[in-house]
């Protein structure tokens, strides 16, 4: 098991390399010059832009300037940015709203997509089935844009029960909406992995068997049903973890919230690499880290798998 | 700029186009009255903002948000009231014989807030740093008037030190306007504090303005109370501000709505049909000083030569500006009737030439026929109109072209550049091959300022490369001339010249689209779009 985990912790180093080189190239191929851009409609003087390229290493070329993020990355020190900010202090005080955010997410498309999709499941056909399965067909049908647009004017400005945005003051409450727009897409995938794997689960024969040997329903339902289900579902909310903390940029900005997503959003049009590489990064850390996570479930869930 | 705006107009808030796109305000707004008694003094307002793009300086500000903020933490000379009209602040004089040497005399009294004296080296030194290429300051441009400025070396331009409360300085040419410059912000003074140690002056800006920094949460909030230390026209009825800032201008509109927030600068794209229905008479709608043009680079061939200015003049009377304004910004644009804005001194909507700008489809298409005889190009021709595409300019240009394909019959299409950058490079270069957008939000509230930078020969934003002798004369003749009467009369005479050669095609002022909530009363718009904050009252 720890040699697994060793393993597979050492798989990160090629995968950052060649992840951060990728993004680099990428954001160091985008066209256009940033610094010209810097002085708006009217311009800066070529001399000006000359020593902020200077300043910013964007003179140099670019696998100088890849060497010199990989050092950043090492000592934890990127430099400042174009509005001079220290750049690990940017990404510090992106991360723990998004990540607040999108774990809150995480639990309302767990407990409630597992939740329905155990009872449509269970109840395949039926009355409640048909209902949450037109219900989840809708959530993924509308775009999250439209889905907190309407939430905001609806919930926050016509009925005020929850604020309309979230802006400096991240709390639970102000939170709860963002997050529930967030989870709605994936809280209906969830919703509809479960029902269907809980419903080819309970017709399958060791759970039969586990009914001839007297086991009550709800042992049955949780010990036997539900564990073997999950795999997939597992499977789906690792990835999603990810996909949440680097999709929220449409949430964020309709709920002002100052996350990774509106940040990330600003140093790409800013063309500033080292904070969009930086920034992407730990979200490739906090994928792989999720994915990590899932695999060492499975071996939890069902205990068929191990890992040595 | 921005800045929101993520969805409907992706990115237009980015810092690149901030200063132009996301501009907004002006006119004389409705005249709330005086800054009366009425409200608590100590209510916080709270304005829509963003994280400022820059070091919240002098000489380093250059986009709007942190422009609000520069703008209520320092005192200038001189300080603009909603009209655009200078008022002394720090200054008692400024006096010329020749509009060319500048005696500035100050006022006693006026400290920053960290206790030390507002002195004329405040001015000076700051001028003097700003201006420096060596410094590498985003405001440098603003001082190009003054005599030993260079854009190219280190440089030191002609201002001095008489004593204490007296400097002079000399420009290049002489400029009537003088005065006018002295309430941008680039020309605010800055304390020793600045020049022992500029980054951390950054971080905790000292300034001598009617407010002071109180906290700054980056990315979240400024917060601004009142300067003791303030000894202004400008002093503060309320309380403070909190400036807060939104990635979506929708968030912050949906904010007002539910009194969570208290002024908006702009307001949404997607809320330009109904904003004025949802506030009333709190809803602000008036020109600003930003006016919007396609531009005919003189690098294309097609337009160049007499057949050419008749293209130019074909392709203006085809736009029916009324009607896009109407249509696609629901009135939040202002048809183009000159080449400066209403809002400026000296406005006029009929001056010669002009009625170029009126929609004519007949004598457009009788200019372009006359133009193909004489020079012809290809029957199948396409004009290419060449913007950025990461703010919401398809629809404009898709409307334009529209109008120019069925009146002229000839192609028309949008030649997009994803970001601004890319747009900038691609028109520096001379790559475009069509015409191209162009903008100006004004600096100062004087005609000049609409026209030298843009058309005079060589000026840094002529981008479509236009040089005429007799515009550039009349020019010189205004900027020398005796009073601001002459001045006018004379840009009026330099603009009909615009109107003959069409080296832009004006298409429409931008509005100040704003609006406040019922907890605040004042709230007025200045010429510069920006709302003016000291005087906003707060009941609660």
């Amino acid at each position: 098991m720890l040699s697994y985990l060793g393993r597979r912790i050492l798989q990160l180093i090629p995968v950052f390399l060649g992840a951060t080189l990728l993004l680099y190239a990428m954001v160091f191929l985008r066209p256009g010059d940033p610094i010209a851009a810097l002085g708006g409609e009217r311009g800066l003087p070529e001399a000006t832009q000359e020593a902020i390229r200077a300043e910013y290493n964007l003179d140099k070329p670019f696998i100088v300037q890849y060497l010199l993020f990989l050092r950043g990355v090492v000592t934890l020190d990127f430099g400042v940015d174009f509005r001079g900010r220290e750049i690990t202090e940017v990404i510090a005080n992106a991360f723990p709203v998004t990540m607040q955010l999108a774990l809150m997410a995480l639990v309302i498309e767990a407990v409630f997509g597992i939740g329905f999709g155990l009872i449509a499941g269970l109840r395949k056909g039926k009355f409640f089935d048909g209902t949450v399965m037109v219900l989840s067909l809708t959530l993924i049908a509308v775009p999250t844009f439209v889905l907190g647009f309407i939430m905001q004017i609806v919930v926050g400005v016509n009925l005020g029960w929850l604020p309309v945005t979230v802006g400096n003051n991240p709390d639970f409450v102000s939170l709860l909406m963002p997050a529930i727009v967030l989870a709605g897409t994936s809280f209906a995938y969830v919703l509809r992995l479960t029902r269907t794997s809980v419903a080819e689960n309970s017709t399958a024969d060791y759970v039969r068997t586990a009914r001839a040997r007297g086991l009550g329903r709800y042992q049955v339902t949780t010990r036997h049903v539900l564990r073997n289900s999950l795999i997939p579902v597992v499977t789906f909310i690792g990835a999603d973890l990810g996909a949440l903390m680097s999709g929220s940029i449409i949430t964020e900005g309709i709920f002002n919230i100052h996350g990774v997503g509106g940040t990330l959003y600003d140093a790409i049009t800013r063309g500033e690499s080292v904070t969009v590489v930086a920034m992407t990064t730990v979200l490739v850390v906090v994928y792989i880290a999720a994915n990590l996570l899932v695999d060492l479930l499975y071996a939890a869930l069902d205990p068929r798998i191990r890992y040595a | 700029m921005t800045p929101r705006r993520r969805l409907a107009g992706v990115g237009s808030f980015a810092l690149a186009s901030a200063l132009l796109l996301s501009a907004c305000g002006g006119g004389s707004g409705d005249d709330t009255g005086e800054t009366s008694a009425e409200g608590d003094s100590s209510g916080i307002v709270t304005v829509s903002s963003g994280e400022p793009q820059n070091p919240l300086t002098p000489g380093m500000t250059n986009e709007v948000y942190g422009g609000l903020v520069v703008k209520n933490i320092y005192e200038g000379l001189v300080s603009y009231d909603a009209e655009g009209a200078v008022h002394n602040e720090v200054a008692e004089s400024i006096e010329s014989d020749d509009n060319k040497t500048w005696t500035i005399t100050i006022k006693d009294g006026w400290e920053f807030s960290d206790g030390t004296p507002v002195t004329a080296s405040s001015f000076v030194d700051s001028w003097k740093y700003i201006a420096n290429i060596e410094n590498a300051q985003n405001q440098q441009y603003f001082f190009n008037g003054f005599k030993g400025y260079d854009p190219e070396k280190p440089s030191d331009i002609a201002v001095e030190v008489v004593d204490d409360h007296t400097f002079t300085a000399e420009l290049s040419v002489p400029s009537s306007d003088f005065e006018l410059w002295l309430g941008y912000s680039a020309f605010y003074p800055m304390p020793e504090a600045f020049f022992e140690d500029p980054e951390a002056f950054a971080d905790e800006p000292i300034g001598n303005g009617p407010y002071e920094i109180e906290s700054w949460e980056h990315d979240q909030q400024i917060s601004l109370r009142p300067s003791d230390s303030y000894a202004g026209e400008r002093t503060p009825a309320n309380g403070g501000i909190d400036m807060i800032a939104y990635t979506e201008e929708d968030a912050a509109y949906n904010d007002l709505l539910s009194d969570n927030l208290d002024i908006i600068t702009n307001v949404p794209a997607s809320a330009f049909g109904t904003f004025e229905d949802d506030l009333g008479d709190r809803a602000v709608n008036q020109p600003a000083a930003v006016i919007q043009v396609v531009n005919v680079p003189e690098w294309v061939e097609e337009f160049q030569g007499e057949a050419g200015v008749k293209r130019r003049k074909a392709i203006s009377m085809a736009i029916d500006r009324p009607t896009i304004t109407e249509t696609i910004y629901q009135g939040a644009r202002t048809p183009a009737h000159d080449f400066t804005s209403p809002v400026i001194d000296g406005y006029s909507e009929d001056i010669p030439g002009s009625e170029i700008l009126e929609y004519n489809a007949d004598e457009a298409k009788k200019l372009w026929d006359e133009a193909q005889s004489e020079s012809p190009i290809a029957d199948d021709y396409t004009l290419l109109i060449a913007s950025n595409a990461d703010s919401d300019h398809q629809t404009w240009v898709d409307a334009v072209c529209n109008n120019i394909r069925q009146v002229l019959e000839i192609g028309c299409e949008f030649d997009p550049y994803t970001t601004f950058d890319e747009f900038l490079d691609a028109r520096d270069n001379q790559e475009i091959k069509g015409i191209f957008r162009g903008g100006w939000q004004a600096d100062w509230p004087s005609m000049s300022n609409f026209l030298g930078p843009i058309y005079g020969t060589g000026a840094g934003s002529n981008d479509m490369k236009y040089s005429s002798k007799a515009f550039d004369a009349k020019l010189d003749e205004a900027a020398a001339a005796e009073s601001p009467e002459d001045a006018t009369a004379l840009y009026k005479e330099a603009q009909e010249i615009l109107f003959q050669d069409v080296p832009g095609i004006p298409l429409w002022y931008q509005n100040a689209t704003a609006g406040y909530s019922q907890a605040v009363e004042n709230v007025q718009f200045g010429w510069d779009s920006d709302p003016i904050l000291y005087q906003v009252t707060k009941s609660e």
